[in-house]
């Protein structure tokens, strides 16, 4: 199951164009580059967790826990203290970046795509598809998300990747709905009108003018995605339905500790930063890039 | 009475040394600077211009809505009888607005609220500014209705707006304009998205409250046959300055300045006109024929209430083109003939039969319908809203090859090169987007984008109509090269009886979904026979104050009648039988 998804993502990566020089525009906004960075080094950190992480992340500490078995505030060992069980929190959260990057990128990338997708298609072709498409789409979305996600979960024998699928099934359902309506805006556009004139074919209006058109909301619901399908994987973790334990992510390290808010905040707070950076980072980035691509904003200030 | 004469007594509107600058106040640029005129009581001052002059934002800035923080007004005095405007509060300007200044725009349908009925909002705008009782307010509103003559306005008020016609709608404008009689209307294009037969009754209402209300008028127009009629002075600007400025009669007579002497040079007139030909009579080869062309547009209708009525949009429209003539298609808002460019272009489905170089469109496979789109071509209003604002002007003008697979890469590059120069378009253009071309040359890109194909009929609609007249002229002159050297066929579409009159070899006047009289050019100016022509031809504005129309002898609304059988009268000339 997990390389067609994969594959997906690859696609939408690469689907729109990039005029020469977007990179370099990109480059020049501080934000932006500020975004990168963030990005660069959370995945640096998910790669290398192996050789730069200071301890297992699953081992239980003796010394990880006080004389009370209470967990361990940040100190000269263990650099963001320790949690419940005595692990180290730092690499905890350098692991837990691995399982968090996928769903973050992979499962929300892949709700995307399938939004989009079904979104153009209904919202061009109209009539009979179009319906049908979009009465199963409000289907879905009446459809408690929660609920089908544990039903998905509980079906298939949770892993990383079936979690991932499932956020995707859960969540491309709002993008298919705000495609559909810019879509079927677009499509009665003039231009479009001025293409079928010259004879252009239903793939050729869809993927070279209503596409393009389409990239700053695509842009914004995945830089919005990123926050909301980290914490659905940790709201499913939670429910046990989601990544196994001992295997860690940014979301389940919050949820396992939160009734320990008071007592030990840093085994909330430092995942949290992460989660939070995580999607500033992509926020930053997709504004940027949805400003550097648009060419009709060339020459405005 | 106040009348026009009113020179001596003191302006009611005094505008003076007015500069607005946009961009802030590091890089400041003025789009109006140092601009002064007075406006007397009882008095119709147009202020012409083409587009980017500042005229519009010199209304703004009497009114006080100037758009913040793009503009700013940097210097000058504007003021309403003894109050200095630019000094007043935005408390004190609101009382101002619509009591002792009203304004009226362009577009009536955007700027009446469609979800309230008129009578709802003619009452709030007098109880906004009077003290009065509610129902003393509806007597009001029912009052100002019947002035601008709505027949039965008492039971008008309970409408909305998209119940009432364009021309409806503009006299309830007025209506909320006038009821409070203001000292000054302002009025903004005000008949430019009307028919010329609307724009006729509404200028000629504009006038006759202005005699019984003694109000001064601010007429702000591109359009010097309204400027003839209705004007008794005339500023002229330019880039955001006064150009000239004189009564209306001597300003035309003989301009002071060189640049308002080419505006008026610019201006196509019936019978004259800076590109005008003679009519050119044609044979054969055909270049498309149409016959008995209808289209129905399904009526809307959802799952519980079923379908509505079918519009019968072209009831049965036949006409032909020979290779290298203009056919004009003319007639008013509605009638049909942009849905008959529609379905030509295949954007609409249809019934009848469409011959195109012989073939026959009518159930046509795919392969033919591709075929029929390299030999028809389309021109459309708004060249920015036709060209897809995220490519290029090359790719755009290059997409009509890709999609037909013609030539080889380098082929293509070679052939869009020439088409740009062809077009008159700068060799640095195929690189630029859209967006950074002004609107001749954007219509100029779509022109070249039309011809990539080398087609045999071109279909414009409406293509010069957005453009300022001298850019109007330069695009016709640059149309009527191409067919020449090209010989393809022009299908021209147009509400502009002037530009009609300038350009087409013959003309197709059509009404409700039918064609009523097609003759040629000279034979339907000179000899219009069909009530519903005359009324057309009579209703444009001269562009010169002597020689007006004669006012309020048109003929009554045509009622939409049945199919009448077209009749030769002269030859080449068929006229509808009138019921």
């Amino acid at each position: 199951m997990s390389e067609p998804i994969a594959f997906d993502m690859t696609t939408a990566v690469a689907a729109p164009p990039v005029p020469p020089g977007a990179w370099r525009r990109l480059f020049k906004r501080p934000l932006a580059v500020i975004g990168l960075t963030i990005i660069v080094v959370a995945v640096l950190g998910a790669a290398l967790a192996p050789w730069i992480a200071p301890f297992d992340p699953n081992e239980q500490f003796f010394d990880g826990l006080s004389l009370e078995g209470a967990p361990l505030p940040p100190n000269a060992t263990y650099w963001l203290g320790t949690d419940l069980l005595g692990r180290d929190l730092l690499s905890r959260i350098l692991y837990g970046a691995r399982t968090s990057l996928v769903i973050g990128i992979v499962a929300n990338g892949a709700a995307l795509l399938i939004g989009t997708l079904v979104g153009v298609t209904a919202g061009y072709f109209k009539g009979f598809i179009g319906g049908v498409l979009m009465r199963f789409t409000d289907l879905m979305m009446a459809f408690p998300a929660l609920l089908l996600a544990i039903c998905l979960a509980a079906i298939l024998s949770p892993s990383l990747w079936i979690v991932a699928l499932v956020i995707a099934l859960v969540n491309w359902v709002q993008v298919a709905r705000v495609i559909y309506t810019e879509t079927s805006a677009l499509s009665e556009r003039e231009f479009i009108a001025a293409e079928r004139t010259l004879g252009a074919s239903g793939p050729r209006i869809l993927f070279r003018h209503i596409l393009p058109h389409l990239l700053s909301t695509v842009i914004v619901w995945g830089t919005l995605g990123i926050s909301t399908t980290v914490l659905l994987e940790a709201t499913l973790s939670y429910l046990g339905v989601g990544v196994q334990p001992p295997m860690a992510s940014w979301g389940n390290i919050i949820f396992e500790n939160q009734t320990y808010f008071q007592a030990a905040p840093w085994l909330v707070f430092f995942p949290g930063i992460a989660i939070l950076l995580l999607a500033l980072a992509f926020n930053l980035v997709g504004d940027a890039l949805r400003d550097v691509l648009d060419p009709t904003e060339r020459g405005r200030d | 009475m106040p009348g026009p004469d009113g020179a001596g007594t003191a302006p009611v509107l005094s505008v003076s040394n007015l500069t607005v600058t946009v961009g802030g106040t590091a890089h400041p640029r003025a789009v109006v600077s140092g601009l002064s005129f007075d406006l007397r009581r009882g008095e119709t001052l147009c202020l012409a211009g083409e587009s980017g002059s500042g005229k519009s934002i010199t209304s703004l800035a009497i009114m006080g809505l100037l758009p913040k923080p793009a503009t700013r007004l940097a210097s000058g005095t504007i003021r309403l009888g003894d109050t200095e405007l630019t000094a007043l509060p935005e408390r004190a300007l609101r009382k101002i607005r619509g009591d002792r200044i009203a304004m009226i725009f362009q577009e009536p349908m955007t700027s009446l609220n469609p979800v309230l009925s008129v009578g709802r909002q003619l009452t709030e705008t007098i109880l906004n500014h009077r003290d009065v009782s509610a129902r003393e307010a509806e007597r009001m509103a029912v009052e100002a209705l019947d002035a601008v003559r709505i027949p039965r306005a008492g039971e008008r008020m309970k409408s909305f707006p998209h119940e009432m016609s364009g021309g409806q709608r503009q006299r309830v404008m007025i209506a909320m304009a006038l009821a409070l009689r203001p000292d000054v209307l302002i009025a903004d294009e005000p008949t430019t998205a009307l028919d010329v037969t609307v724009q006729a009754q509404v200028l000629d209402l504009l006038r006759d409250l202005q005699k019984d209300f003694g109000t001064a008028v601010l007429l702000i127009t591109h359009d010097m046959g309204v400027v003839a009629e209705m004007g008794n002075r005339v500023v002229v600007m330019r880039h955001g300055r006064k150009v000239e400025e004189g009564e209306t009669k001597a300003f035309f007579q003989a301009q002071q300045t060189p640049y308002a002497h080419e505006l008026l040079a610019a201006v196509p007139r019936i019978g004259s006109g800076p590109g005008r030909q003679a009519v050119r009579a044609f044979e054969k080869p055909l270049a498309l024929e149409v016959n008995g062309l209808e289209v129905r547009y399904p009526g809307k209708g959802g799952v519980l209430w079923g379908k509505g009525m079918p519009v019968h949009a072209v009831k049965g429209v036949s006409f032909n083109i020979a290779s290298g003539e203009t056919l004009s298609l003319v007639g008013e808002s509605g009638c049909g003939k942009s849905t008959t460019a529609r379905a030509l272009v295949g954007l609409a489905p249809y019934s009848g039969d469409v011959v195109l170089g012989g073939r026959n469109l009518g159930g046509r496979d795919a392969a033919g319908t591709k075929q029929a789109k390299r030999d028809l071509a389309m021109v459309f209003q708004d060249p920015y809203a036709s060209l897809d604002p995220r490519m290029t002007a090359g790719d755009l003008v290059r997409e009509p090859l890709d999609i037909h697979g013609i030539g080889t890469k380098s082929e293509r590059r070679e052939r869009v090169v020439e088409l740009f120069e062809r077009v008159g378009l700068s060799p640095d253009a195929p690189g630029r987007y859209p967006h950074e071309f002004s609107g001749g040359q954007r219509q100029r890109l779509a022109i070249a984008r039309a011809l990539a194909l080398r087609p045999k009929v071109i279909v414009a609609d409406e293509s010069v109509s957005a453009l300022d007249v001298s850019v109007q002229a330069r695009v016709l002159d640059l149309l009527r090269t191409l067919q020449s050297e090209f010989g393809i066929a022009y299908l021209f579409i147009s509400h502009d009886m002037a530009v009609v009159e300038n350009i087409s070899d013959r003309v197709a006047v059509m009404f409700d979904g039918r064609i009523l009289e097609t003759a040629s050019r000279d034979q339907l100016f000179s000899n219009p026979r069909h009530p519903y022509t005359q009324r057309l031809i009579e209703a444009v504005p001269v562009p010169d104050p002597t020689r007006q129309r004669e006012r309020r002898t048109l003929v009554p609304v045509l009622a939409a009648q049945g199919a009448a059988p077209l009749v030769e009268v002269e030859p080449g000339h068929w006229v509808a039988t009138v019921h």
